[in-house]
C-alpha cells in the first residue's frame, strides 16, 4: 500500500484518545511540564469527539464542599454502595478530593452553570449531580486541551501501544493510521495517557438496522481503552461489571434529571409502584448489607443502580410491562416540563427526536422505559478498566506502584472509561482523573524512569504491515468473487461486529437472554470468540474508513474477551440486574468480597486470572439516622 | 436515517465531514456534496447539523422505531454564545421552541495559557495538588482533604 509514514518523535506525553479524560490530561500536563513536548492522537475531532459529543446537561460528580454539601469520603460510601462494595476506594477518595476544583475552572472558563437563587449554591439535580447549560462541554475542553498541546492530531485510529525493547513491560509510545489519508502514524513517547473510552456496541443492541447507531453510549466508543491497554499486557480489574440502563424506550434518553429534579416516578402497566414488591426475594440473593430497604428509607442510603434494574427486569418478566415514567404531573409545570425538553437536546437529541416523531407530548401521557443492552465501561454507575495505582498517600501497598494511575505497565496511564475500580467518576470525574494522571506521567519522565527507551525499525515495521492487513486482504480476494460481500475468504467488519455482538449476547448475558449466563455458556462463547479471534485476522477492508471499522471491531473483541473471562471468574451474581450467573445466583462475601485482576499475556493470548484485597477505607455508617438504627437493633 | 443532506443546500464545504465523531459524514465523489455514508453509525448527535454552514443536513428519525413526519431543528451561535431548538411533532400538535446558553464568557477567552503560569515549586510537585490547588478545591483556604484530616484510617485488606 501506498501510504505514508509519518514519525512524531521525542515526545514526552503522548494522550491517545482526548475525550474528557484526554483532555483533563493535556491541558494538566503543561502546567507541570512546561518544556514537556505533548502530544494528542485522536480518531475523531476533540472538539466533538468522545460521549459528550452531544453535549450534557448535568455535572455528575460534584461534591460541594465549598457549599458544605460533602465531603469525598461521602461520595467514596455512595459509589460503593452502589457497586455492591466492589470498589478501588483509593482512587475513588483521590478522585473526589480533586473534582471540585475541575468544576470551579470550568464556570471560569464560561460554563454555564445553573444556580440555586435560594442559597447561591449551585443548582442540585441530586446530592452528586449539578445542573448545567453544557451544550459546547466537550468544545471548551477541547480549547483547554489545544492551549496546552503542542500538537493535536486528528483522525488518528490509534491500533497499538509501542513497546520499549531495551526494558520490558515498558511503553515507549503509539501507533495508529489516518482514517481520512489511510497514512501510518508512529509516535514515540516517553510516557502515554490512554483516554480512549469505553465500549458500546459489543452486546446487540435492542435497536435494529438503520438505528443500531442509537446505542446509549456513543456508538464510537469502540472499547480502544481497553483493546490497546490489553494488547500491550496491562493487567484489568472489575471487566466483568458491565453496565445496564433503565432509560426511555429507544431513544435512551437520560432519566437522572427526570427522577431527581422533576420527581417523575415509575410505575408498572396497571399504574402501581411495583420495585418493592421485589425486594424481599431479592434481600434473600443478595444480603442486608446490600438492600436494606428499612436502612434505605430512614437513612436515605440509595438502592444500588443494578437492584433496580432487577426489579424492573422480573416485572417486566411477569407479564406487567410496559414501565413508564409518570410524567404527567411534573410537565403541567410549563419550567419543569422546558427543563424535561433542555434535558435531551443537551446530551441525547435524539430522543427529542423520536419524541416528536411518535407525537408524544409527556404532559399528556407518561412515556415508556426499557432497560437497554449492556456497555463496558467505567466512568458512569460501574468500574470496567485497567488496574492501576492509586496516590502514594492514600493506597495500600497492594494498590501503589509509584505513581498515580499507570497501568501495570511502566509509563502507561489512564484517564476516565480506562481506569478500573473508579464508578460515578463521570466527565468531571474523568477530566480530574486525566489531570492526575498527567501530573504523575510528568513526575514519571523527571525521575528518570523513562531513560533509554528504544523501538526498533522491525517493530514499527511490523505494527504497519499488521495494521493494513485487512486492505490487503481485500485487494488480494475481491477478484475472486464476481460482486456483493459474501467471500469465502474474509468477512468485512460490519460481519465481524454482527457476530460478536450476537455471541456475547447469546453467552455472556444480553438482552435477548434476560442478562442471563453460566459457566456452560460463558465456555462455549470463549471458544466462539477464538473462531472469530481466526477470522478477524481474515478482516478485509475495503477502504480507509473499513479500515478504522476493522480497527474498531479488534478492540471490542478484546475486550469482549476481557469481559468472558472475568464473568466466568467470578463464581456469583454480585451485581444482580446487571447480569446473572445461572449457577451461581446469589452474592457470595465469603469467596468473592475482592476484585478481579486479570492478565493477558500478549505473546500467546493466554488469560491469567487472580483475586486483589478490597480496602475499605471509610467506615459504614452513612449518617445519624443509620446509625441510630444500627444502635436500636444491637 | 439520521442524518442527510439537502442535495440545493449543500455546497461542499466540508465542515460536517471534518466534524463528525463517527466519521460518516462523506463527500459523494459524483455530486460533490456531503452525504451520511454509514447511518447505522449515527448516534444523531447533531454535530455535523450545528457545524453546517447552510443548515444543509437535517435528522429524519431511525426509520427501525421513528414515524415520518416530524422536526427537530438546531442553529448553534457561538458569538452570540446561545443554542436555539425547534421541535415539531407528528401531528403538529407540539412545537417547541427552546433557547439555552451555551457559555457566560467569550468563546475560549477565558481558559487559561499554562505554559505562561508561574512554575510549580517542588514542594507542590512533591504534594499531591493540582493546578490552581488547594484554593480552587473549596475557594476558601482550606487545605486539600487526606484520610488523616478526614479522620479515616486504612483498615486491612478484605480478601474474601
Ligand atoms: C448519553 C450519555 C449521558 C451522560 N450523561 C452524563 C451527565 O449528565 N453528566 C456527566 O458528568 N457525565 C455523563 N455521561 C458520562 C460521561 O460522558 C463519561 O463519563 C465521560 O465522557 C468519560 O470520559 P472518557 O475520557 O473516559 O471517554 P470519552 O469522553 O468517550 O473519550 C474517549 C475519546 O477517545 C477517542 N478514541 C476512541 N478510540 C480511539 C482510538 N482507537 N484512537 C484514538 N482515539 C480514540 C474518542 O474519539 C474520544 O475522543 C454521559 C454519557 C452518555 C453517553
Ligand atoms: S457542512 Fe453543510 S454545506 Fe458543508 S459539506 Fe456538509 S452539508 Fe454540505
Ligand atoms: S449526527 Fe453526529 S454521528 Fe450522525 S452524521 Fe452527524 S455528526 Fe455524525
Amino acid at each position: 500500500m501506498g501510504y505514508k509514514t509519518i514519525i512524531e518523535d521525542n515526545i514526552d506525553i503522548l494522550v491517545a484518545g482526548a475525550g474528557l479524560g484526554g483532555t483533563g490530561a493535556a491541558f494538566e500536563a503543561r502546567y507541570w511540564g512546561k518544556d514537556k513536548k505533548i502530544v494528542i492522537a485522536e480518531k475523531a475531532n476533540i472538539d466533538r469527539s468522545g460521549a459528550v459529543a452531544q453535549g450534557l446537561y448535568a455535572i455528575n460528580c460534584y461534591m460541594g464542599t465549598r457549599f458544605g454539601e460533602n465531603n469525598p469520603e461521602d461520595h467514596v460510601r455512595y459509589a460503593r454502595i452502589d457497586l455492591m462494595g466492589m470498589v478501588r476506594e483509593d482512587l475513588l477518595f483521590d478522585m473526589a478530593r480533586h473534582v471540585d476544583s475541575a468544576v470551579h475552572q470550568f464556570e471560569e472558563w464560561g460554563m454555564p452553570i445553573m444556580r440555586n437563587p435560594k442559597t447561591g449554591s449551585y443548582l442540585r439535580e441530586g446530592r452528586w449531580q449539578i445542573m448545567i447549560h453544557g451544550e459546547s462541554y466537550k468544545p471548551m475542553v477541547a480549547k483547554a486541551a489545544k492551549k496546552s498541546a503542542d500538537k493535536v492530531y486528528n483522525r488518528i485510529c490509534v491500533t497499538h501501544l509501542l513497546m520499549d525493547e531495551s526494558k520490558e513491560n515498558r511503553v515507549a509510545g503509539a501507533v495508529g493510521f489516518n482514517v481520512r489519508t489511510g497514512d501510518y502514524h508512529v509516535f514515540k513517547s516517553k510516557a502515554v495517557v490512554v483516554g480512549a473510552g469505553g465500549a458500546s456496541n459489543i452486546f446487540k443492541p435492542r435497536s435494529v438496522g438503520e438505528g443500531a447507531g442509537r446505542v446509549w453510549y456513543a456508538p464510537w466508543s469502540s472499547g480502544s481503552a481497553y483493546g490497546l491497554m490489553i494488547g500491550a499486557g496491562a493487567k484489568m480489574t472489575q471487566m466483568e461489571n458491565r453496565i445496564v440502563l433503565a432509560r426511555f424506550k429507544d431513544g435512551y434518553g437520560p432519566v437522572g434529571a427526570y427522577f431527581l429534579h422533576l420527581k417523575t416516578y415509575t410505575q408498572n402497566c396497571d399504574g402501581e409502584e411495583y420495585e418493592s414488591k421485589w425486594f424481599p426475594a431479592l434481600e434473600k440473593m443478595v444480603g442486608k448489607a446490600y438492600l436494606d430497604t428499612e436502612a434505605s428509607h430512614v437513612s436515605h442510603r440509595p438502592i444500588p443502580t443494578c437492584l433496580r434494574n432487577h426489579a424492573f427486569i422480573n416485572e417486566v418478566a411477569s407479564g406487567k410491562g410496559p414501565i413508564h415514567m409518570v410524567t404527567m404531573e411534573a410537565f403541567q409545570d410549563p419550567h419543569l416540563e422546558e427543563i424535561g425538553w433542555h434535558n435531551f437536546l443537551g446530551m441525547t437529541v435524539g430522543q427529542a427526536v423520536l419524541w416528536a416523531a411518535t407525537d408524544v407530548n409527556p404532559k399528556h401521557e407518561n412515556p415508556e422505559l426499557t432497560t437497554s443492552e449492556p456497555y463496558v465501561m467505567g466512568s458512569h454507575a460501574t468500574g470496567c478498566g485497567a488496574w492501576c495505582s492509586g496516590p502514594e498517600d492514600i493506597s495500600p501497598d497492594e494498590y501503589f506502584w509509584g505513581y498515580n494511575r499507570m497501568t501495570t505497565v511502566e509509563g502507561l496511564f489512564g484517564a476516565g472509561d480506562a481506569v478500573g475500580g473508579t464508578p460515578h467518576a463521570f466527565s468531571s470525574g474523568s477530566f480530574t482523573e486525566g489531570r492526575l494522571a498527567a501530573k504523575a506521567a510528568c513526575k514519571y519522565i523527571d525521575d528518570g524512569k523513562a531513560q533509554g527507551i528504544r523501538v526498533s525499525d522491525e517493530q514499527i515495521n511490523r505494527r504497519k504491515e499488521e495494521i493494513f492487513k485487512p486492505m490487503e486482504h481485500y485487494k488480494i480476494y475481491r477478484n475472486e468473487i464476481v460482486a456483493g460481500s459474501v467471500n469465502p475468504n474474509y468477512i468485512n467488519p460490519r460481519q465481524g461486529l454482527d457476530r460478536l455482538q450476537k455471541l456475547m449476547d447469546e453467552y455472556a448475558g444480553g438482552v435477548t437472554v434476560n442478562y442471563m449466563t453460566n459457566e456452560k455458556l460463558l465456555h462455549i462463547g470463549l471458544k466462539k470468540m477464538k473462531y472469530l479471534e481466526e477470522d478477524l485476522e481474515k478482516v478485509a477492508a475495503e477502504n480507509v474508513h473499513e479500515l478504522l471499522r476493522a480497527w474498531e471491531l479488534k478492540h471490542r473483541h478484546l475486550t469482549s474477551e476481557a469481559v468472558f473471562h472475568h464473568t466466568l471468574f467470578r463464581k456469583e451474581t454480585r451485581w444482580p440486574g446487571y447480569y446473572y450467573r445461572g449457577d451461581a445466583m446469589k452474592v457470595d462475601d465469603d469467596n468473592w468480597h475482592v476484585l478481579t485482576v486479570s492478565h493477558r499475556d500478549p505473546q500467546t493470548g493466554d488469560y491469567t486470572m487472580e483475586k486483589a484485597p478490597l480496602y475499605h477505607l471509610v467506615g459504614d455508617i452513612e449518617d445519624k439516622a443509620l446509625a441510630e438504627l444500627h444502635a436500636k437493633k444491637d | 436515517m439520521p442524518t442527510f443532506v439537502y442535495m440545493t443546500r449543500c455546497d461542499g464545504c466540508g465542515h460536517c465531514v471534518d466534524i463528525c465523531p463517527s466519521d460518516i459524514m462523506h463527500i459523494d465523489p459524483t455530486y460533490r456534496r456531503a452525504y451520511n455514508i454509514e447511518p447505522n453509525m449515527c448516534w444523531e448527535c447533531y454535530s455535523c447539523v450545528k457545524a453546517c454552514p447552510h443548515h444543509a443536513i437535517d435528522v429524519r428519525g431511525y426509520a427501525d422505531f421513528a414515524p415520518l413526519g416530524h422536526s427537530v431543528r438546531v442553529i448553534r451561535d457561538e458569538e452570540k454564545g446561545v443554542i436555539a431548538w425547534r421541535i415539531k411533532s407528528r401531528n403538529g400538535e407540539n412545537d417547541l421552541n427552546l433557547l439555552a446558553p451555551i457559555t457566560t464568557k467569550p468563546w475560549g477567552q477565558h481558559i487559561p495559557q499554562l505554559a505562561n503560569q508561574p512554575a510549580p515549586s517542588q514542594e507542590m510537585r512533591d504534594s499531591q495538588l493540582l493546578f490552581n490547588e488547594p484554593k480552587y478545591i473549596r475557594l476558601d483556604d482550606g487545605d486539600i482533604h487526606t484520610l488523616e484530616s478526614n479522620g479515616l484510617e486504612m483498615k486491612e485488606g478484605v480478601y474474601y
